[in-house]
């Protein structure tokens, strides 16, 4: 890890907020709570013993907030979206959304996985659809209102086409338009652009920020990439590992709207130092040392380059 | 392009010219075994009977049994017998198999009660398609179900994991008891020897739908009987077709066994009565014509499959 002085002195910096990102904040704290999570746990039982996945978590995601979750890998924050959109269920603990306890999946919680999972045997349209027909449109009103998603994420000209013959990023829009059109109060993203190329991933933001400014949904975004969690959140959830627990909510310091630019900002720089901080921490020495490869010289002594530095 | 790359494919070229060859090699090797006298041909087929008494012109003989008789004649100055070296009767030449293709269709059968081959072959053919229909009808649905819940799985698979080890033909008597000596207990053989199969693999196939589509469909707001039918079904369909054709193929198999059981009929009556009269190239026929059919039947429904399932690429319908 980096000790140069320059970095310690402006480890707090993260916490100074601009006035218009002070402001923001104190009325995002006023609008209603779309999601609270209250003392959270996940154990899972093993042959050699409990494993504690989460512990303890709480926190409040506020309407059409967008919250990051990131952290080690290890932490259990696959685990805690997948609680959350109801496919596993959690030891103890509860949630509420808007006020109401849920359990189970339900369309009130959208999930966009990071593996596209289209239904490969119905075209765009028709998996845009389908969440809009289980929850008993008639099929021209469906229709219609799929079209308008798949405008939305700018794939009108391939809403016949099979998901098969699109590439990663336009799977993943329309998988976000086919969460989006049963209008969920909240969406989860599990690490949903994970498999994509980074000029695709570049892009797949500013696509989602755009989707997030102009309709009314709250994210709860998971990533393991620092550099997306903070382009994208308005709060920053960092879990660490072994068990899972909330180690930091951070209240992003860059302001709104986002915009590539803002990568090199003052903010921005200062929130990454500190998610680093967080996530990877100085490790102590034998950690570090066990993960070094075990290398000695094995080049041929007549080998014309001498040495690669 | 290399010809042996290592999990490469051939170019479509070479492809298509090693499917000919593949078919290509055995028949050069028919051919060369039945027209080259000095393989094999291990008997001689008499033309002139000479001084031996019981030699008939066309009758076969073994070829140590025609020499010591050819040199017994020589050394008692009598006139020797003639022949050619030819193949046991077993073993018709490619040309005559493939005149009886034809003549075998044509041939009246020799009495008023028996069959026309065409008649003898839609008789399998029914035989064969009841059994795998009333097979897949209550199998697939079986199969289904216990590769979706774990209940039906607990319920169904560990009985018919033992019975499909029971073989089929073992069933033959007990059929014909209760169902009679004609169609019905042949049916229930291949019935038999497909439904246990076909449950089986159809629960695995099942299972390895990828539970994320499950997941994201849940999430999507469905639930129980719609998950089934909206989401598990047309997920397994183009796997499922995919084991139908692997199964029918078992069904054929089971085929000539059912024929046999109570009175024999369809395609293997016919191949049992022409082996009675030696007419082994009307066996051949036979045989390659029961190939033909279900290879055909396989490549049709090959193409209907890619035609049913357009988002299925190409590589995983071969």
């Amino acid at each position: 890890m980096n000790h140069d002085p320059s970095i310690i002195q402006s480890a707090a910096d993260y916490l100074e907020q601009s006035d218009k990102v002070k402001d923001r904040f104190e009325r995002l704290k006023q609008r209603p709570v779309t999601l609270e999570v209250k003392n959270l746990y996940k154990v899972f039982e093993t042959p050699k013993g409990n494993i504690t996945a989460l512990k303890d978590i709480n926190f409040k995601a506020y309407r059409r907030e967008f919250v990051c979750v990131i952290g080690p890998s290890g932490c259990g924050k696959s685990t805690l979206v997948r609680i959350l959109a109801g496919l596993d269920s959690a030891t103890s603990g509860s949630m509420l959304l808007n006020g109401e306890e849920v359990s189970g999946p339900c369309p009130d919680r959208g999930m966009v996985f990071q593996g596209y999972t289209l239904f490969p045997w119905l075209s765009v349209k028709r998996n845009v659809m389908f969440g809009l027909l289980e929850s008993g449109h008639s099929r021209s009103n469906a229709e219609e209102q799929a079209m308008q998603w798949i405008e939305l994420v700018g794939l009108s000209k391939f809403a016949d086409s099979y998901p098969h013959q699109l590439s990663g990023g336009m799977k993943q829009r329309v998988a976000i338009a086919r969460a989006l059109a049963n209008q969920p109060k909240i969406l989860f993203m599990d690490e949903p652009f994970g498999a994509l190329d980074p000029q695709t991933r570049t892009k797949m933001q500013s696509h989602l920020m755009e989707i997030w400014r102009n309709i009314n949904i709250t994210i709860v975004f998971i990533t393991h990439d620092l550099d997306e969690a903070i382009y994208l959140a308005d709060r920053i959830l960092v879990l660490k590992a072994h068990p899972g627990e909330v180690e930091e909510v951070i209240e992003v310091p860059v302001s709104q709207p986002r915009d590539p630019s803002q990568f090199l900002s003052k903010e921005f720089l200062a929130t990454k130092r500190r998610l680093e901080e967080l996530i990877h921490p100085a490790e102590e020495a034998e950690d570090t040392n066990s993960d070094k490869l075990n290398m000695v010289r094995m080049v041929h002594v007549d080998d014309d380059v001498p040495s690669v530095l | 392009m290399q010809i042996f790359a290592v999990r490469k494919n051939l170019r479509p070229q070479q492809r298509t010219a090693m499917t000919f060859v593949s078919f290509l090699l055995p028949i050069t090797l028919w051919c060369l075994v039945s027209y080259l006298p000095f393989l094999w041909h291990p008997m001689i087929e008499i033309e002139k009977k000479g001084s031996v008494s019981y030699f008939k012109p066309g009758m076969l003989v073994e070829r140590e049994v025609f020499s010591q008789e050819f040199d017994n004649a020589l050394a008692n100055n009598l006139t020797l017998p003639a022949g050619t070296r030819s193949n046991p009767i077993y073993l018709p030449a490619p040309h005559e198999v493939a005149a009886a293709l034809y003549t075998s269709f044509t041939t009246e059968p020799k009495r008023r009660s028996e069959k026309w081959l065409h008649e003898s072959l839609w008789d399998s053919i029914q035989v064969i398609f009841w059994g795998f229909v009333l097979s897949s009808i209550v199998g697939v649905p079986l199969g289904i179900l216990a590769g979706t819940y774990d209940f039906f799985s607990r319920l169904f698979e560990p009985f018919i994991e033992f019975f499909r080890y029971l073989p089929a033909p073992a069933f033959g008597a007990l059929a014909v008891a209760i169902l009679g000596i004609y169609h019905a207990p042949k049916i229930a053989i291949i019935f038999i020897g497909t439904f246990f199969q076909q449950v089986l693999v159809i629960a695995n196939t099942t299972r390895k739908l990828d539970p994320a589509l499950l997941e994201a469909a849940q999430t999507l707001g469905a639930k129980d009987r719609s998950l089934l039918f909206k989401v598990v079904v047309p997920g397994i369909f183009p796997d499922l077709y995919r084991d139908m054709r692997i199964l029918l193929g078992w069904a054929w198999t089971y085929l000539i066994v059912s024929e046999l059981v109570g009175t024999s009929s369809g395609i293997t009556w016919f191949i049992t009565q022409q082996a009675r009269y030696k007419n082994f190239d009307n066996v051949f026929a036979a045989i390659i014509i029961i190939g033909v059919i279900g290879l055909a039947t396989d490549i049709i429904l090959s193409l209907i499959g890619k035609r049913l399932f357009p988002w299925q690429r190409a590589e995983s319908t071969v």
